[in-house]
């Protein structure tokens, strides 16, 4: 079903996605906080761009921008997928749980705050571009990847990545050695049998955003995981 | 009107701007639409609009915008501003009535110049005269506010929601070639006429949307210097603190962003760029006392342009666009593609990276 919401308010736009059926489009689409969110079994399809917590608390559905989105996409979300085709704000996947968030262009600050995982549970962000600092800032679990593809030489992270981070991993492709890590974490290349593990949700990317999967293979990989044996020694009180 | 310890009002902000780099004029209706889709982060507590280049027939002159809560205050006022000034012309700055706008207090506009003998006998240049003389209106004469005190240019600002804001002043009648705009949601002070943004001086305006953590330690350096913080709310430490580094330390706009959102040390360490290094270190050390903490993201506006800034840790969202020889700023990108549906190079700004869009020489 078909859903103009040229000048529509967020809460009836988010009444009317409740009301059509397994399908909907959201035609014009200008800064609508919280769309699609807590929806479970829904496809969401929005052309123009999603305002804040696009997706927050999802709870299975899919949704699909084609445009920018804003800030927090998928705060807090349990389940379902958020593809981006365009760039994001800060602190995407804000305490994401579970779930996956495919962008195609740039995160901005903050991305993957605290994201967290549980058993089978694993919460996965892919950023096609850069992301911005303060990556994965006190992260406790899931995967967070940075592809920085058409990176033109920048830094693929801002400053201040992991910061506070006690679980999950990252992984960066390409050159890292112009970031600079915490102490709390272990920066290694990554292995092959690493790699497999997150082979399919690149695979899933390629083929969302039409990328060559062998090309965006071949490059190396630094992973990132916290220093387990203490997470929080020397940071609030020396023990 | 109650202000800060008679109420408190426990409750983010919008904030969005355009320029055009060719000096071409806009009305205010653009700037409007704008904040309608940022609706939800102001709280109908306070809403405001600053406009360069409106008065090109008085551009010679200061124009003041005064809010009075009573006549006698206007009339004292008067006798007051006579004493110092040449006014060339006082109005009432038009308004329209409307239900969402309630309370006004009489709101005036003054286009002055400073007599000859006042600035001999001072021994001050003329902008220096203007600003004593808005600290000494506004801390010392009760029930009358100066909210803009520039030269061809002009703050509207009340207590409501911007887009309503927008329509009581009749901002579609003013053309000008750069426009900033606030919806407010306070969080520690009183909603009132004078609370709301912009926070002007001279020409200097500021729309913040943030907290600043450092307002004490600001505001005991900044009132060292004669300014009086007397709006009780901190934005308008900001104002007076880039009055103080541009006009009176003459720093470059660079530089005054360097100082409010100064890198991290460690960043400064990691620079491999000895002279920008020292650069750095220096406006850090002597300018500590003006580093703003606190989540910001601000638009300074001058005559003949504005830079946009965020804190040094990005705690506030801004987003940049362009087309042709326009430049858009907003909180959000919904409001840049109300203004702009097919703006170019969306872009977010990061933490303490200056935005400074200047007017071509001689546009404006």
């Amino acid at each position: 079903m078909l859903i103009n919401a040229e000048n529509m308010d967020f809460k009836t736009l988010n009444q009317k996605i409740r009301e059509c059926g397994h399908e909907c489009h959201i035609t014009g689409c200008c800064g609508q906080r919280f769309i699609g969110s807590g929806m479970m079994d829904k496809e969401i399809t929005i052309d123009g761009i999603a305002g804040n917590a696009l997706g927050a608390y999802l709870n299975g559905a899919n949704i699909t921008l084609n445009a920018n989105a804003q800030d927090a996409v998928g705060d807090t979300m349990n389940e379902g997928t958020i593809i981006v085709h365009g760039s994001i704000g800060d602190a995407a996947g804000y305490a994401m749980r579970g779930g996956k968030i495919y962008i195609k262009g740039n995160a901005g600050y903050r991305a993957g705050i605290h994201m967290k995982e549980y058993k089978t549970k694993v919460p996965v962000m892919i950023i096609g571009g850069t992301a911005g600092s303060f990556l994965a800032e006190y992260q406790a679990g899931g995967i967070v990847i940075v592809l920085g593809i058409n990176s033109n030489g920048r830094k693929i992270v801002g400053n201040f990545p992991c910061t506070g981070m006690h679980g999950g991993k990252i992984f960066l492709r390409g050159n890292t050695n112009d970031i600079v890590f915490p102490d709390n974490v272990c920066v290694k290349a990554a292995e092959e049998s690493e790699l497999k593990q997150i082979e399919p949700e690149i695979t899933k990317f390629c083929s969302i955003f039409g990328y060559d999967l062998k090309e965006i293979l071949n490059s190396p990989y630094t992973i990132i995981t916290p220093d387990s044996k203490n997470p929080y020694k020397q940071m609030y009180v020396a023990n | 009107m109650n202000i800060e310890g008679q109420v408190r009002i426990p409750s983010g902000c919008a904030i969005a701007a355009v320029i055009s780099k060719e000096g071409k004029k806009m009305t205010g209706e653009k700037i409007i639409e704008a904040m309608k889709p940022m609706h939800d982060r102001s709280n109908g507590l306070g809403g405001g609009f600053t406009a360069y280049g409106i008065y090109p027939d008085y551009k010679d002159f200061y124009a003041f915008h005064m809010f009075f809560n009573d006549r006698s205050c206007r009339k004292n006022c008067e006798v007051f501003l006579k004493e110092r000034f040449e006014i060339i012309k006082s109005e009432i700055i038009p308004t329209r009535k409307i239900p969402s706008i309630t309370d006004e207090p009489i709101i005036w506009r003054y286009f002055v110049t400073p007599l000859r003998s006042m600035l001999a006998s001072h021994q001050v240049d003329e902008n220096e005269f203007v600003a004593r003389t808005v600290m000494k209106i506004n801390s010392e004469m009760p029930g009358c506010y100066v909210f803009s005190s520039g030269k061809n240019m002009g703050a509207f600002k009340a207590v409501g929601y911007p887009e309503d804001v927008g329509v009581f002043y009749r901002l579609e009648e003013y053309k000008g070639y750069c426009w900033t705009a606030h919806g407010r949601y306070p969080t520690n002070t009183p909603g009132w006429w004078g609370g709301a943004h912009p926070f002007t001086l001279l020409d200097y305006s500021i729309v913040h949307n943030g907290e600043i953590s450092s307002y004490d330690a600001n505001r005991r350096f900044i009132e060292m210097f004669g300014y009086k913080c007397t709006l009780q709310t901190d934005t308008e430490v900001i104002t007076y603190i880039m009055d103080y580094l541009l006009r009176r330390q003459k720093l470059s706009l660079q530089d005054a962003a360097n100082v409010i959102a100064a890198p991290f040390w460690s960043t400064i360490e990691s620079i491999k760029d000895i002279e920008e290094k020292e650069r750095l270190k220096f406006l850090r050390t002597v300018f500590s006392s003006l580093l703003i903490t606190g989540p910001f993201s601000i638009v300074f506006g001058f005559n003949g342009g504005l830079m946009a800034l965020n804190d040094r840790l990005k705690l506030r969202s801004m987003v940049v666009g362009e087309k042709d020889d326009k430049i858009f700023i907003a909180s959000e990108e919904s409001a840049i593609r109300v203004m702009e549906p097919n703006a170019e190079n969306i872009y977010a700004p990061s933490g303490g990276e200056a935005v400074i869009v200047k007017v071509k020489d001689g546009a404006f």
